[in-house]
């Protein structure tokens, strides 16, 4: 039972269902329940064409749910017209079906539930179990998600940054339980760059990719966070690596930089180091230059005052630190860590533990204490 | 989103505006209570924002292990000033300020009178995993 395929079919099979004049919900319900028939029936009886079989399992779960509605009038103009094409213009439906769902009236979290659901052909249950709530508390979130969106036309033209922002959301989640967030994230925005030519997605798929290469390295195997440093370098997926600077390089090549694009390049410039000492920090400093200009993100001008530490020396990263708002998350493990760096380690570990006081996560926590208490014993001896 | 741990204390917080025990409430202010709480957690739930709720006994006991071979050392119960919390609720919501609020809507469950008892609730942000990216 070919599992990726069902969802790599689900958002087309949606969107021919929205073609042929399904609503956007209604057609979401159909092509959820003849997929439950997929995997029950596949096994057994594999489809030689599966896509013809999904879209007309899936047009008569609609046409069963459209008579079971009292509007009868209504479902037999749906069922005999044709809906008007769009004159002059080729549009790819399941391209519209990523901007809806990343509709800019969802939230963060609908929009996310709502894309892993509809285009990632994901099952309530799958998505609950990955955001760690009841399937209950899910299935209201996509309905209600579904409803937000059920007035907004299927080919008003959506905002590419919008549908990229929620995709780096899901990678950014990476649980990794029955579905990897990180790796499904990742699928889903292969799929839409084959489908566009913006340079951003490929930015974003780059970035993904190289950030992905790197992950089984990032953690110990008791769960220690491992800093890039530190990081065993043999444990980096270079097939990824390669794919994703290609992917970059290409992106580049087109000479309109975006944020990602920037990301990716800094995330490639790591990547491409054999070890922490050869990494260029030179260039990786010119990269946050670039993102520092392009977004005005605070987070990224904390990071380029790091990079600055590495490629001027701490005092350099402490006097570019000097200048940021000191309320900044991560602000006091980076001035601990440029501190240390200048052989002040009194300082840098009370700041260790200051920052682990306020660290956002478990595996940060410890690390920030773990340094703390590193240097303390150090000063004992 | 991020999930938040609503904390409900039967002792420790500060004293509720509504400051009457329950056991001197009327059935029909406590029914009104339970009602409350009950309508609370599915509209949270119809808001995809509930992850989950439990009460807890007021009666707990601190537990210490004292090594191998001996009982575990045991405190408590313990006297009128200490802590005692006595449920809880997980929340899932998009952001800290909607944290406060939902807070805030289940401190005002109606009490004595009828009256909201606008009662003392803890909130704290739990630790997550780490995300994908950090750098």
């Amino acid at each position: 039972m070919d599992e990726s395929l069902l969802r790599t079919l689900t958002p087309t099979v949606i969107s021919i269902l929205v073609r042929r004049g399904a609503g956007f919900a209604a057609a979401e319900d159909a092509v959820q329940e003849a997929l439950i028939e997929a995997v029950r029936g596949w096994p057994d009886d594999p489809p030689r064409d599966p896509k013809g079989w999904l879209v007309t399992v899936a047009w008569r779960k609609f046409l069963d749910a459209a008579r079971a509605d009292t509007s009868r009038r209504h479902r037999e103009v749906l069922v005999e017209g044709e809906p008007d094409p769009v004159p002059g213009e080729e549009v790819d439906d399941t391209l519209q079906l990523y901007f809806l769902c990343a509709h800019p009236s969802l939230t963060p979290a609908s929009a996310v539930a709502l894309t892993l659901r509809a285009v990632g052909g994901l099952t309530t249950r799958q998505i609950a179990q990955a955001y760690l709530v009841p399937e209950a508390t899910m299935a209201q979130r996509i309905s209600r998600a579904k409803r937000t969106v059920s007035a907004v036309r299927f080919n008003q033209p959506g905002d590419v940054a919008t549908v990229l922002r929620v995709l780096y959301l899901v990678f950014n989640e990476g649980y990794s339980g029955d579905v990897d967030l990180a790796a499904e994230a990742i699928r889903l925005t292969r799929q839409l760059a084959a489908r566009t030519k913006h340079e951003e997605v490929a930015g974003l798929l780059a970035l993904m990719l190289l950030h992905h290469a790197r992950r089984p390295a990032r953690t110990a195997a008791d769960g220690r966070l491992v800093p890039l440093a530190e990081q065993d370098r043999c444990l980096w997926d270079t097939r990824l690596i390669a794919e994703g600077v290609d992917v970059l390089q290409a992106a580049l090549a087109r000479d309109r930089l975006g944020e990602f694009q920037a990301q990716a390049a800094i995330a490639a410039l790591h990547a491409d180091a054999r070890t922490a000492a050869e990494t260029d920090w030179v260039q990786i400093v010119e990269w946050y230059d670039e993102l520092v200009r392009l977004t005005g993100s605070p987070v990224a001008r904390l990071n380029r005052a790091v990079a600055v530490g590495e490629a001027d020396g701490p005092r350099a990263g402490l006097a570019a630190l000097a200048e940021l708002d000191a309320s900044l998350p991560r602000h006091t493990a980076a001035l601990a860590y440029l501190h240390e760096r200048d052989g002040d380690l009194a300082t840098a570990a009370r700041l260790y533990a200051e920052a682990a006081r306020s660290a956002p996560n478990l595996p940060e926590r410890d690390h920030l204490t773990r340094q703390a208490a590193r240097l303390n014993a150090e000063l004992r001896d | 989103m991020a999930k938040y741990l609503l904390l409900k204390h039967y002792r420790g917080a500060p004293a509720p505006a509504n400051d009457v025990p329950m056991d001197q409430w009327t059935p029909e202010e406590l029914s009104a209570h339970e009602r409350y709480m009950r309508e609370f957690a599915a509209r949270l739930q119809s808001t995809g924002e509930f992850v989950s709720s439990q009460a807890l006994s007021p009666e707990g006991t601190f537990v210490r292990g004292d090594g191998e071979g001996r009982p575990p050392v045991t405190d408590g119960p313990f006297a009128e000033t200490k802590d005692l919390i006595a449920g809880w609720m997980i929340i899932d919501v998009e952001t800290y300020e909607r944290a406060l609020e939902v807070a805030a809507e289940l401190s005002a469950a109606p009490g004595a009178g009828g009256k909201p008892i606008h009662e003392w609730l803890e909130v704290r942000p739990f630790m997550c995993a780490l995300p994908t990216i950090t750098e």
